[in-house]
């Protein structure tokens, strides 16, 4: 399943690769992308174990860039 | 500003006043360094902070821990000013940057609105407001002066003009009438409209446009990739360099601590990545911000940067060069006047459903020819028409017609398109050239081209002869006549075989997809309706103007141009920074400029990159 959400304060370019990397890192996630200049992201996971995936991508961008939130 | 901004920045003045506060205080010892320590903290707690953090979570090298490192250095050698004052300077160019960012990217994205944000839809006789999404296709809406149409509909009452500027860059409003179709995405400019919807939201223009454009940073030009690889290896490469200069030194050749430690951490600061990481994905951003303003949009910016290398450029001619549509070009008359010729002929043909016939008749009105009585009318298969128009007995045909009735005519011309002759009564009397027209920019577009040094290459299926005319008469270097549709693919290959750079294939999206596919980078024009068409093509041209082909050119280019620029500026000032640095001639304080201060100028120069109506 490929669901998009969008970022508030999502402030440093380097930060959302590092985010983006760290998530596609993730078991269970197929692929992801954090687009720093439309301040979205696309995350494609596993459908069964969808919500424990974005929890855990919500703990990763935290780790990466505290100031930033994902609107789900 | 957010408030987020607003607040920093009062701690960056607040922080400022103590630090010169601190500066004047007569102060010693212990006593001076606290009250450095308080403009430090308060300026630059945060950071500290997220280093600490950082650290934590295993993330060594980002940008807050070595701004640590190097201010809380610069604190250790005594250097208490300095310290505070690059952790400010610091935060001044972070918030600058982050402001400069903010608003670029919401000037770009307001160039991609053209989401309507709602829709008044007619429902039990009341006219109510709801979410585009939520209308059904055959539902009516209304659209009020000044209003966004929001779905794809057919107008059922009211004419006026409406803008689509918005969609195809076309400045010069368009008039509706009751039957004609409208375009979500357009701007109603001066009048009440009903109209009857055609498709839901989801599948209406705008929201295929608005996915397109909205996904198009997601594929990525293998210049941003490089970048990113290369910040990956640069601030741990720099970091590694510092390490050794600030240790080296000391301990090899006795030299003292402080001074090399120094130098180390004018490293530190240098080693952000910053001004590429952004400037880098805000140019191509900017770019295809930009070119989607004029009307074409591009699928991401892998294909802008393959367009900027294209050496070649392959028209499909009928629909892309030529209207498509065929007119009367030519009238030459023998023994009679050119309007009694046409009144002949519009005769002759007035039965027939030929699109041949149809320019004629066409002709014959718009001139308002009267057009004589018709009787006897026969239809010659595989030559032409006999009839008895105004009492002369008529042939209008092909030569073999004129052939078979012993007729003779004049040697066939290599003009481009279609020539009917005429005889009337047994003689000859002149033909008519009924060609497609070519359309009014094609001209300008090949000699733009030619002079960006591309190469230009028409397919069509037209015969040898009437090809090379039209290739002729628009300046094309070559040509590829007689061709099948299934033979276009092949061509093309052979051309990108030749080619230096990249192919680009410009075509109208009916039967071409798979030569769209094939290509480098694939254009298709005036594409709003076909969706077998936006999806093989890597960009779609809104209107079907094929200049829009060649400014996309040179769009690309700019933005290949103003890329190469950030990279180099941005790596040029950090390397000369990174020399002086270790020489000892540059300070930390142009180090803090080499890193915040070229990210600023990166950004401002990237924000050009969507500045493309001079183009």
């Amino acid at each position: 399943m490929k669901k998009t959400y969008r970022l508030k304060d999502l402030d440093c370019a380097n930060c959302a690769a590092k985010m983006e990397r760290n998530i596609k890192k993730l078991s269970g996630v197929t692929d992801a992308s954090v687009n720093f200049l439309t301040q979205k992201m696309t995350v494609d996971a596993e459908e069964a174990r969808f919500e424990e995936i974005m929890d855990e991508v919500v703990r990763v961008c935290r780790r990466v860039e505290p100031d930033c939130v994902i609107v789900r | 500003m957010t408030r987020r901004h607003k607040l920093t920045l009062a701690r960056i003045i607040a922080a400022a006043v103590l630090l010169a506060a601190a500066h004047f205080a007569p102060l010693e010892g212990v006593w001076e360094l606290a009250a450095y320590l308080v403009p430090y903290l308060l300026v630059g707690g945060d950071v500290l902070l997220r280093s600490v953090q950082n650290i934590l979570h295993g993330q060594v090298f980002d940008e807050n821990f070595l701004m640590s490192v190097a201010t809380i250095g610069a604190m250790f050698t005594s250097e208490y000013a300095e310290g505070v004052a690059v952790m400010l300077f610091y935060q001044v160019g972070e918030l600058f940057q982050s402001v400069a960012v903010g608003r670029s990217r919401r000037s770009i994205a307001s160039l991609m609105d053209i989401r309507p944000d709602f829709a008044n839809v007619l429902r039990d006789g009341e006219t109510i407001e709801v979410s585009p999404e939520d209308v059904a296709v055959g539902e009516l809406i209304l659209i009020r002066p000044g209003e966004r149409v929001p779905l794809d509909c057919v107008v059922t009452e009211g004419r006026g003009s409406v803008n689509t500027a918005a969609l195809t860059g076309e400045s010069v409003p368009r008039d509706v009438a009751p039957g004609d179709e409208l375009i979500s995405g357009t701007i109603d400019l001066n009048c009440v409209l009903t109209a009857r919807v055609k498709s839901v939201y989801a599948e209406s223009a705008v929201a295929r446009i608005l996915d397109m454009v909205e996904n198009s940073s997601d594929r990525k030009a293998r210049t941003e990739n490089f970048i990113t690889k290369f910040a990956r290896y640069y601030t741990p490469a720099v970091v590694f360099a510092a390490l050794a200069l600030g240790v080296l030194p000391p301990l090899l050749m006795g030299e003292p601590w402080a001074k090399w430690i120094h130098r180390a951490l004018v490293f530190l600061v240098v080693s952000c990545p910053c001004a590429l990481v952004i400037s880098v994905p805000l140019s191509f951003f900017g770019g295809i911000g930009g070119a989607s303003g004029r009307g074409i949009l591009v699928k991401g910016s892998n294909y802008l940067e393959a367009l900027s290398k294209a050496d070649t450029v392959v028209f499909d001619k009928t629909g892309t060069l030529t209207k498509g549509e065929f007119k009367v070009a030519r009238i030459s008359a023998e023994g009679m006047e050119p309007r009694e010729l046409m009144r002949l002929a519009a005769g002759a043909e007035s039965a027939s459903t030929h699109p041949i016939a149809g320019a004629i008749i066409d002709y014959a009105e718009s001139e308002g020819l009267d057009v004589p009585e018709v009787r006897d009318i026969e239809e010659l298969a595989g030559l032409g028409i006999r009839a008895k128009v105004g009492g002369h007995s008529v042939l209008a045909g092909n030569a073999r017609l004129m052939e078979t009735e012993n007729i003779p005519i004049p040697e066939q011309s290599n003009e481009a398109g279609t020539v009917v002759y005429l005889a009337s009564d047994g003689v000859y009397a002149g033909s008519i050239l009924i060609s497609d027209t070519v359309k009014d920019d094609a001209r300008e577009t090949i000699d733009t081209l030619s002079g960006l040094g591309v190469r230009t290459v028409m397919l069509t299926g037209d015969r040898l002869a009437a090809a090379k005319s039209i290739a002729a008469q628009l300046g094309i270097d070559e040509t590829r006549s007689e061709l099948m549709p299934q033979d276009k693919v092949t061509a093309l290959e052979e051309i990108m075989a030749s080619a230096r750079g990249t192919v680009a294939f410009v075509g109208d999206g009916i039967n071409d997809a798979p030569v769209l596919m094939r290509s480098d980078v694939g254009i298709a024009m005036g594409a709003l309706g076909s969706d077998a068409a936006i999806e093989a093509a890597d960009m779609v041209l809104m209107d079907d103007r094929p200049s829009r082909a060649a400014e996309a050119i040179m769009i690309s280019r700019r933005t290949m141009r103003i890329v190469w620029q950030n990279i180099i500026f941005a790596l040029a000032v950090k390397l000369i920074i990174l020399v002086l640095g270790a020489f000892g001639i540059a300070d930390m304080w142009l180090a803090v400029f080499a890193d915040v201060g070229v990210a600023v100028l990166a950004v401002l120069n990237a924000l050009r990159c969507m500045n493309v109506k001079n183009i």
